[in-house]
């Protein structure tokens, strides 16, 4: 069919535009980062960095995403070369480790918030649980996206459209590996030293 | 129409537009152009200079504007020179590169230079020692607060002529902003942080000073007077503020009614007992900030943005 | 009760109008709506309106519907800045203007708003969408469905805007909202939050449209037109888009964390417990000022087209506009400090930041030195958009003039905030922006309609402009060095009052002149035979665009265009190729999307999210997420959105056209 010309031009052109949108993303963080290290020092009274991080819990956070990240870029690779049932294995084990991803970080969240340390104590917890809660926010939709890509993988016979559609979630969920490592330095690491 | 007239028309506009606007000028007290401070003055100066440095490209661009314009239209009946395919004259790119450049330069040197002579921090040089003066911006009101003379005001603020003031600014309110046009610059009013501001006044008079950021429904109430007073008058109304029986000293309940937000136009004088009234109120918004230096605050911000 | 309390949120009978101003907006534009839908139900419309336009992902359609949304928005900005003007002219000293302190600064807050978001952006997105794919070649955006999503986001944040006017009351905290002013502690109410949503949804179209128009400019482009021919439209789009795609973000990250401030009690901007109301004003300021040259640099875009045209001569200095572009691109970004020297930043920082601004100059005049000698030896035919760019240079150079002055630091603490500052605004983006754009809409005009406007009356609205421009603006430059400060419902100084009265008349005079566009508009259709355009080609126009018939088919170019050079249009007619069609190897099968109500759905769907976090209707945001979520799933998994048109078919069609133009 003379649409697969088409079909190829499309798939250079959602990439390059989803690359940008990736840049765009970078910018919110980038202001959310900022923010982040203006305020770290407003605690008004309230809790500092160093009062209420986790170096080893964060850890484990990241062992998650990073692992996660790993069998997401196995799963991409798998369909790319068209298997897709094992494909699909290695995605579903991606939402798994992304689930239990989110779950760590809610637990961390709603103990830190029955201790009393709330967004509403100070500026620096405000920003604290913005950042890392945007990237939480984010790492949810990348789950809802890939259970879709799972339902229309099993519902679809392999296609290019399919390996498209699996390349833009593999860059997606990356990605956001990428911004957690940052998280994980500058809010975690740095935190904890000073 | 033909050409002519419509000049002609154009013309006509031009001269009614100019004598309307004379004849609004002409009457009118512009304080900027009428400074009588130092630091206005010298804002004046800058002001007719950047217009005229402004002017060496303006003017021809209008001119060349005017004269293209005519000169080619398509009915001309005298048109000539009809080149299509003249689209590149690197010669004539540098001119116009290179004059832009040589202005800007100057007025580069010019902005640093006069960035750091007038910067509003900058101490004013005089044979007098600059008097402090307390600003706090409320709403929807000013309170000026002496601490070497013992005196605080409302809506209004006396100061000695060719003596320099050094304001300390702050706000209990939105985000304000003092400005004296006649004096010179204006600086903005933050809870819980110190901004600075140094006039000089050199002539006797009563000047009007606003607030120039918007801070809430009584914004265009929040005026205030300038007393530019000799510097005797000064210390004997200081003075008289000070041993005058019938005038209350300001407490935490009298502050308290002011920062209640409500239109005061009144000009109200108190004693000021409390020398530390000021660093209460900038302390109240920050009772465990790490830092507490004012300036840092601000500069915290500006670096914070220094990446893009 | 509690139930009821549960599904309205915190609504309640109090927040109904009861100004007269803002009763008479609240029953008049419903009434208005009801009376359009009246009319379409009585001309049987529905059906031409849902599947032609509203469903229709065709940019050019789409930029349509942007540029009539920005046009009735912008007598609605007009409306309030006449309110605004009105009351200056009547308020002082002690006597009561029209209206009360809080509708006026919800007045001015609404007139920057609607004139930056809805009115600007409106008619610059409206205007890319309807020629840039054409200039480049392209047969439509690289992305038809976000593209029909970002208009619909844009009309759902028009839509926010002007509910507020019928029930809440809309922010008085400024065009762009300063905590700790708008910050829960000192408006609580639902008014900022409207401010916000507003700016917030439309804020997300206008990201979406940047990354469309980058992807489309790079990855569309007919075949040989590498980015040096390109038409400057669309170089100024693509520095445009990039500045969309790099400030937009930061709009969007800072009015979530001033919404969190206010909905879930965070410090980020309040006075207290740390919060940094300054670091708002850096981020904000940080878009803010990219966001002025978003807006101006296509209409110098749009210059670079009409002034070629009209002089009949190709642009002098191509590769420098080019340049000039790029690096007001990258300036733009360094310049944000500009906006609050009188923040106290230091006579180093605020000396950088004023130099940089001035550079910017540098290129901007170089600009205007190369459109003056494109006319220089040309055949200048003075149409309307020609007199527009004769009003743009004389307005734009003497805002640059006022905005060189107030880059200086120490003169910007003489004038900052003060009606100096307004009246070089609005010098530069009445002058730049507007005129541009209007320029814009004259002349590509037939190539959406297939008849051009009548050129008197467009040349009557640039005059009535220019005149209603000085009357309104000049005496607010006086009025600045007088000591009058922006955003004054009231004043005690008689003697700023005639220059008040001036300036009112010149919004009077704009009015007229915005009013004579739209007499224009219908006199235009009337006379459309008259005026009508046979050969898509009205102007003698250089660039591909005038290639293809008016109207401007679905599908853009029937056959598969080959671009050899710069104005490839002007000098194909030169060499007298436009007589004879391609080979028939030239025509394909083309694939274009179907209409789809989706983006339609998406914009409902954010504009009752928006609704529902300004009232705290907490069931409907999850409604309203569900929803949306669950239109884009679909929309994503849709096999079966594109329909093809034979190359049969196209080259049928096309030979026609070349018959028209032989004959």
């Amino acid at each position: 069919m003379s649409h697969s010309v088409t079909e190829t031009e499309k798939l250079d052109n959602t990439t390059l535009g989803f690359w940008l949108y990736l840049m765009t993303d970078i910018m919110i963080f980038a202001s959310l980062f900022a923010t982040y290290l203006v305020l770290v020092n407003a605690t008004a009274g309230g809790p500092s960095a160093s009062d209420i991080y986790s170096a080893d819990f964060a850890l484990l956070q990241t062992v998650i995403l990073l692992t996660s990240s790993f069998t997401c870029g196995v799963s991409a690779l798998l369909l790319r070369r068209g298997k897709k049932t094992a494909s699909m294995w290695l995605l579903l084990a991606t939402v798994v480790l992304g689930a239990a991803f989110l779950a760590l970080e809610v637990f961390e969240f709603s103990t830190l918030v029955s201790e009393g340390h709330t967004w509403q104590t100070s500026a620096f917890l405000s920003a604290f649980f913005t950042l890392v809660g945007t990237h939480g926010l984010h790492i949810s939709v990348g789950l809802i996206w890939a259970i879709t890509l799972l339902v229309y993988m099993y519902r679809t016979r392999i296609g290019s459209d399919m390996v498209r559609k699996m390349m833009l979630f593999a860059l997606f969920w990356h990605f956001l590996d990428i911004i957690w490592i940052f998280i994980f330095t500058i809010v975690y690491l740095m935190g904890v030293a000073s | 129409m033909r050409a002519n007239h419509k000049l002609a028309v154009g013309i006509g506009i031009v001269a009614l537009l100019a004598g309307l606007f004379w004849w609004l000028i002409a009457g009118a007290q512009i304080d900027v152009l009428a400074p009588k401070g130092v630091i206005a003055q010298q804002q004046k100066t800058l002001f007719i200079f950047t217009i005229a440095l402004s002017a060496i490209v303006v003017v021809p661009v209008f001119i060349l504007l005017a004269m293209f314009a005519y000169k080619y239209r398509d009915t001309n009946p005298k048109h000539k020179g009809y080149d299509p395919e003249w689209k590149e004259n690197s010669k004539l790119e540098a001119v116009w590169w290179g004059i832009p450049i040589v202005i800007i330069g100057i007025l580069a040197g010019v902005t640093w230079y006069t960035s750091h002579s007038l910067d509003p921090y900058r101490e004013i040089e005089s044979k007098h020692a600059s008097i402090p003066v307390q600003v706090v911006a409320l709403q929807w009101k000013w309170l000026f607060l002496y601490p070497e003379q013992g005196v605080a005001t409302l809506n209004y603020v006396v100061m000695p002529k060719d003596v320099p003031v050094t304001f300390s600014l702050t706000a209990d309110a939105p985000m304000s902003a003092f400005w004296i046009p006649a004096l010179g610059s204006q600086i903005y009013n933050m809870n819980g942080m110190t901004s600075k501001l140094n006039l000089m006044a050199t002539e006797l008079g009563e000047y009007r000073g606003y607030s120039t950021n918007i801070n809430g429904r009584g914004y265009a109430d929040m005026s205030f007077t300038a007393n530019v007073v000799g510097r005797d008058d000064f210390y004997s109304w200081a003075e008289g503020v000070t041993t005058s029986s019938s005038i209350a000293g300001i407490n935490e309940n009298i502050f308290n009614a002011l920062k209640t937000p409500s239109v005061e136009k009144s000009a109200i004088t108190y004693k000021l007992t409390d020398p530390e009234l000021y660093n209460h109120i900038v302390g109240s918004y920050m009772p465990h900030m790490m830092h507490d230096e004012p300036e840092d605050a601000t500069m915290d911000a500006m670096h914070m943005e220094g990446h893009h | 009760m509690e139930l009821l309390s549960g599904l309205l949120g915190r609504m309640s009978l109090d927040y109904l109008p009861t100004e007269p101003a803002t009763i008479g907006a609240a029953v008049g534009m419903p009434l208005g709506a009801l009376g359009v839908a009246a009319a379409l139900t009585y001309f049987k419309k529905w059906g031409w309106l849902w599947n032609n336009w509203l469903t229709s992902l065709d940019a050019k359609k789409i930029g349509v519907m942007y540029i009539v949304v920005a046009l009735i928005m912008l007598f609605r900005g007009l409306f309030d800045a006449l309110m605004l003007r009105l009351q200056t002219a009547v308020a002082v000293n002690g006597a009561s203007g029209p209206f009360d302190t809080d509708t006026f600064q919800q007045v001015f807050t609404a007139h920057g708003t609607i004139m930056i978001f809805f009115v600007a952006m409106g008619l610059m997105f409206g205007l890319i969408n309807v020629v840039m794919p054409l200039m480049i070649g392209a047969r439509d955006m690289a992305f038809p469905w976000l593209n029909s999503v970002s208009f619909w986001l844009f009309v759902a944040g028009m839509i926010l805007n002007n509910v507020a006017l019928i029930f809440g009351g809309f922010s008085p905290g400024g065009w762009l909202g300063y905590p700790p002013l708008t910050g829960l502690e000192y408006n609580p109410g639902p008014g900022v939050d409207y401010w916000i949503w507003s700016l917030q949804i439309a804020g997300l179209g206008s990201l979406f449209s940047g990354i469309n128009f980058i992807v489309t400019i790079l990855k569309k482009r007919a075949q040989g037109m590498t980015l040096m021919k390109m038409p400057i439209f669309p170089w100024s789009v693509l520095v445009t888009s990039v500045l969309i795609a790099l400030a937009f973000p930061i709009l969007t990250a800072t009015l979530a964390l001033l919404s969190l401030d206010r909905l879930m009690g965070m410090h980020f901007f309040t006075s207290d417990m740390g919060g940094n109301p300054m670091m708002y004003i850096n981020l904000i300021w940080a878009w803010g000022h990219p966001e002025v040259y978003i807006l101006v640099l296509p209409a110098f875009g749009i210059f670079s087209e009409v002034v070629p045209t009209f002089a009949r001569k190709a642009l002098f200095g191509y590769k420098t506009m080019v340049a000039a572009l790029v690096a007001i691109m990258f300036f733009s970004f360094i310049v944000w400090q500009h906006h609050f020297f009188t923040m106290g930043a230091g006579a180093n920082v605020n000396a950088f930041f004023g130099i940089m601004t001035m550079i910017i100059a540098i290129p901007t005049g170089v600009k205007i030195f190369n459109w003056l000698f494109t006319m220089y030896k040309g055949k200048i035919w003075f149409t309307a958009p020609m007199v527009w760019f004769l009003a743009f240079v004389v307005t734009f150079t003497l805002g640059g003039v006022t905005g060189v002055m107030m880059a200086v630091p120490a003169l910007d603490f003489q004038v900052h905030n003060s009606l100096f500052l307004v009246a070089h605004f609005h010098n530069t983006i009445i002058g730049g922006v507007v005129f541009g754009f209007l320029a814009g809409i004259t002349y590509w005009f037939p190539k959406v309609f297939g008849f051009r406007l009548y050129d008197a009356m467009g040349r009557w609205s640039a005059y009535l402009w220019q005149i209603g421009f000085i009357l309104a603006f000049m005496p607010l430059y006086i009025l600045g060095l007088m000591g009058a400060v922006r955003r004054l419902d009231h004043y005690s100084d008689p003697t700023w009052q005639p220059f008040f009265i001036v300036s009112g008349i010149g919004v009077l005079v704009i009015l007229a002149g915005t009013t004579m566009l739209v007499a224009q508009v219908a006199y235009s259709i009337w006379k459309r035979k008259e005026l009508v355009d046979t050969n898509g080609d009205p102007w003698d126009g250089r660039t591909i665009e005038w290639s293809v018939p008016s109207p401007a088919p679905h599908f853009n170019f029937a056959s598969t265009l080959k671009v050899t050079q710069r104005d490839d249009w002007w000098y194909k007619k030169q060499a007298g190729k436009h007589l004879t069609p391609p080979p028939p190897s030239a025509y394909k099968d083309v694939w274009l999307p179907k209409n789809s109500a989706s983006g339609l759905l998406v914009g409902a769907g954010a504009g009752m999210f928006g609704f529902a976090a300004i009232w705290h209707m907490w069931w409907l945001l999850v409604v309203a997420l569900v929803f949306v979520v669950a239109v884009v799933i679909r929309r994503t998994y849709d096999t079966n959105s594109e329909f093809m048109i034979p190359a049969k078919e196209l080259m049928q069609e096309d030979l026609l056209v070349y018959k028209r133009r032989n004959a």
